[in-house]
């Protein structure tokens, strides 16, 4: 199929093709988790983001490799929408040397400097901080990187989300503030945490740009981000897209929790009509930029990458004990 | 050697320099010379601290600096501690070198998700990858009923945690040599100074240099008590040294400079020549850095000891404001030598 524009956003065939593509691969890669965690051997507490995924996708494909990305406890996306190796991920959720931290970090800590995750912190609200920090230095260096930051609407409870939209907004920093709003911290509806529903109205306090999204229109979140990487970059300073959508698995773990009273079933049920992924490859199908057969050797060849990695995880050596003590402190100085 | 000495008074430092022909310095000059020189050289380093650029410059140990470096190097910030300080991790892991400057320690309890959640386990979680190299000066008030919240030490809590380093320098020579070592170091530095000896003197070269972590230096030779004294206590604890010797007692004051890495071996070293130990600190006692101090000691060799270990401390009260309670709240060179006195009594 050629390349050019195939619908009234202007965005080319190849790219959508290519966010449809990472949408799978976060799916997959989390559902593949859910098999295997049941054999007790992952022993890292994983908190997936299946429904979620058209966020990673829409606002990691205007990143560079060298742009700045912190997340939170809820990764994984992110972590591959950047780009990092699925192995490097199973493996340090396996607890082996060859995970991304070396076993150290498991599932709620992933780094990649050389994509620029320098580290991820699971205290909520915490990378928001670190992301404004990141921007500082980009700012100081006149390195033209950005620094994204993926949060929940747990984190926008937090301190560091005011404080952190403070100092970007003063200092005009290149950072994209993204809030994942699946509408619960843990088990907490944000009603019974906020006074308003729409937590991006808070950005127009601190002078800075903001929209609310379809948090499962990928389209939708892959223009947004555009316009705020373009402007980050071009040295306009902050935004905030929030992204309105839904979490179909528990907090932590592979259960989904409506089962135990924690959210409505019927609210699942209707999100799930909403699937991200299914609402892409509807559209492209729809619109003829794809067909079944290429949808089908996606997932295929996704699937294959995936137990690929799985079987590299299961079979890397897991760190000597010795390694407790390593890396409590730098030892390379200046 | 210059480096080691403390002097007591302008008469002493005046003694010496006479002798000596040596450059002196005040604590905050050395303080001030070191970020100077910093920011001169390495292109990384910046500070941030809320009042950074004001006419005070915290206590006068940033003054001048922004009008040399600029706002965009000399950072004044919102009173924003905690997401403030997750800025600078977030700047020290893509490679800056910041310096958060807090005018007084008691600030840092806002800051601890930030240092004890974030810097201090970055390097670790990350498996190695991601280093975190900040220091976060901080420094501890006393006096003129400044009360509970602003003058507080909170070493001993950051003591706990680990990849953390502690600097705490007593003399002006090391408030410069170790910031510079703090800012080399690649690691999270709990720097923490005392506003009661920023105006003391002593030998500072002009060069830049740096004192190394885990290396602490006897302030004074001796045979019959080990004093372990940090921050402002090194200065009580040589003058109480100086007056017990005219009176035949022969003391031994260790300034350890750094808790973490902490110079085990000194002290040890010094204990097991003396049989007596007395660790004299600027906090409250309880869970308290003196604890670990002794317990150190014991570990290693209970034998040495001829006497019981005795804590030098604050009460363990907050902080009172009334000078009449400020006197009896803090300890002094005189409680020093009646605990040397009654320790060798026994």
């Amino acid at each position: 199929m050629s390349d050019c524009t195939n619908n009234a956003t202007g965005i080319p065939a190849s790219t959508l093709k290519e966010l449809l593509r990472v949408m799978v691969l976060v799916r997959r890669f989390e559902e593949k988790i859910i098999e295997v965690y049941g054999l007790q051997d992952m022993k890292s507490p994983v908190h997936l983001c299946i429904g979620e995924e058209a966020i990673a996708a829409g606002v990691c494909a205007h990143l560079r490799p060298d742009d700045y990305l912190f997340t939170n406890h809820r990764n994984h996306g992110h972590c591959l929408a950047k780009g990092v190796d699925p192995k490097v991920l199973y493996a340090e959720f396996y607890g082996r040397v060859d995970g991304c931290c070396r076993g150290k970090g498991g599932s709620m800590h992933p780094a990649w400097p050389e994509l620029g995750i320098l580290g991820t912190s699971a205290i909520v609200g915490g990378g928001i901080a670190l992301a404004v920090g990141t921007a500082l230095a980009s700012k100081m260096r006149q390195d033209g990187r950005v620094s994204v930051t993926f949060f929940g609407d747990g984190g926008s409870d937090e301190g560091t989300f005011h404080e952190g939209l403070n100092f970007a907004a003063l200092k005009e920093l290149p950072v994209i503030f993204v809030c994942e709003n699946n509408f619960y911290a843990t088990n907490s509806p944000l009603a019974a945490r906020q006074p308003h529903p729409d937590i991006y109205k808070r950005a127009a306090g601190y002078g800075i740009p903001a929209t609310a999204l379809d948090g499962n229109d990928v389209v939708a979140i892959y223009l947004a981000a555009q316009d705020a990487v373009a402007r980050a970059r071009q040295g306009g300073g902050p935004t905030l897209l929030e992204c309105k959508t839904y979490r179909w698995k528990g907090h932590v773990g592979p259960d989904c929790d409506h089962e135990k009273g924690c959210r409505p079933m019927e609210d699942l049920t209707a999100w799930m009509e909403k699937c991200p992924v299914e609402l892409l490859k509807e559209d492209l199908l729809g619109t003829g930029v794809i067909e079944p057969w290429w949808y089908n050797k996606v997932v295929q060849e996704t699937d294959q990458e995936l137990d690929a990695a799985l079987k590299f995880a299961k079979e890397s050596p897991f760190p000597p004990k010795e390694e407790i003590y390593l890396h409590v402190y730098c030892e390379k100085g200046s | 050697m210059p480096w080691t000495k403390v002097f007591l008074s302008e008469d002493d430092l005046q003694q010496f320099k006479a002798a000596e022909n040596l450059r002196s310095l005040s604590y905050v000059e050395a303080l001030r010379e070191a970020q100077e020189q910093l920011l001169e050289s390495d292109p990384r380093v910046f500070i941030l601290g809320e009042g950074v650029d004001d006419p005070g410059g915290i206590f006068g140990s940033t003054l001048g600096l922004v009008e040399k470096f600029g706002p965009g190097r000399v950072i004044d910030i919102p009173i924003a501690e905690n997401g403030l300080t997750g800025v600078a991790v977030g700047a020290a892991a893509a490679g800056m070198r910041p310096i958060f400057v807090h005018m007084r320690m008691d600030f840092l309890p806002m800051c601890m998700d930030q240092i004890v959640n974030h810097a201090a386990k970055w390097y670790y979680m990350s498996g190695g990858r991601v280093p975190i190299p900040l220091v976060i000066r901080s420094i501890i008030g006393r006096g003129w009923g400044s009360a509970a919240q602003h003058s507080q030490a909170l070493h001993a809590l950051f003591m706990h945690i680990p990849g953390l380093k502690i600097a705490m320098p007593s003399t002006p020579y090391d408030a410069k040599g170790l910031l510079i070592a703090a800012v080399e170091d690649g690691n999270p530095v709990m720097f923490i100074e005392h506003r009661w000896i920023y105006n003391s003197v002593g030998y500072v070269p002009e060069e830049k240099y740096t004192v190394p972590f885990g290396q602490g230096v006897v302030r004074k030779e001796g045979r019959e008590v080990t004093v372990v004294a940090l921050s402002q206590m090194v200065y009580e604890a040589a003058k109480a040294a100086r007056e017990l010797e005219a009176e035949g007692i022969s003391v031994e004051v260790i300034d350890p400079r750094t808790l973490n890495p902490l110079d085990d071996e000194l002290i040890c070293n010094s204990v097991k020549k003396t049989g007596r130990l007395v660790i004299a600190d600027v906090a409250c006692k309880t869970g308290g850095v003196g604890g670990e101090i002794a317990c150190r000691v014991v570990e290693k060799a209970p034998g040495w000891l001829k006497a019981p270990v005795k804590r030098i401390n604050f009460a363990d009260t907050p902080t009172p404001s009334s000078p009449v309670l400020e006197e009896a709240y803090y300890p002094t060179s005189l409680t020093i030598k009646e605990t040397i006195k009654e320790l060798l009594r026994r």
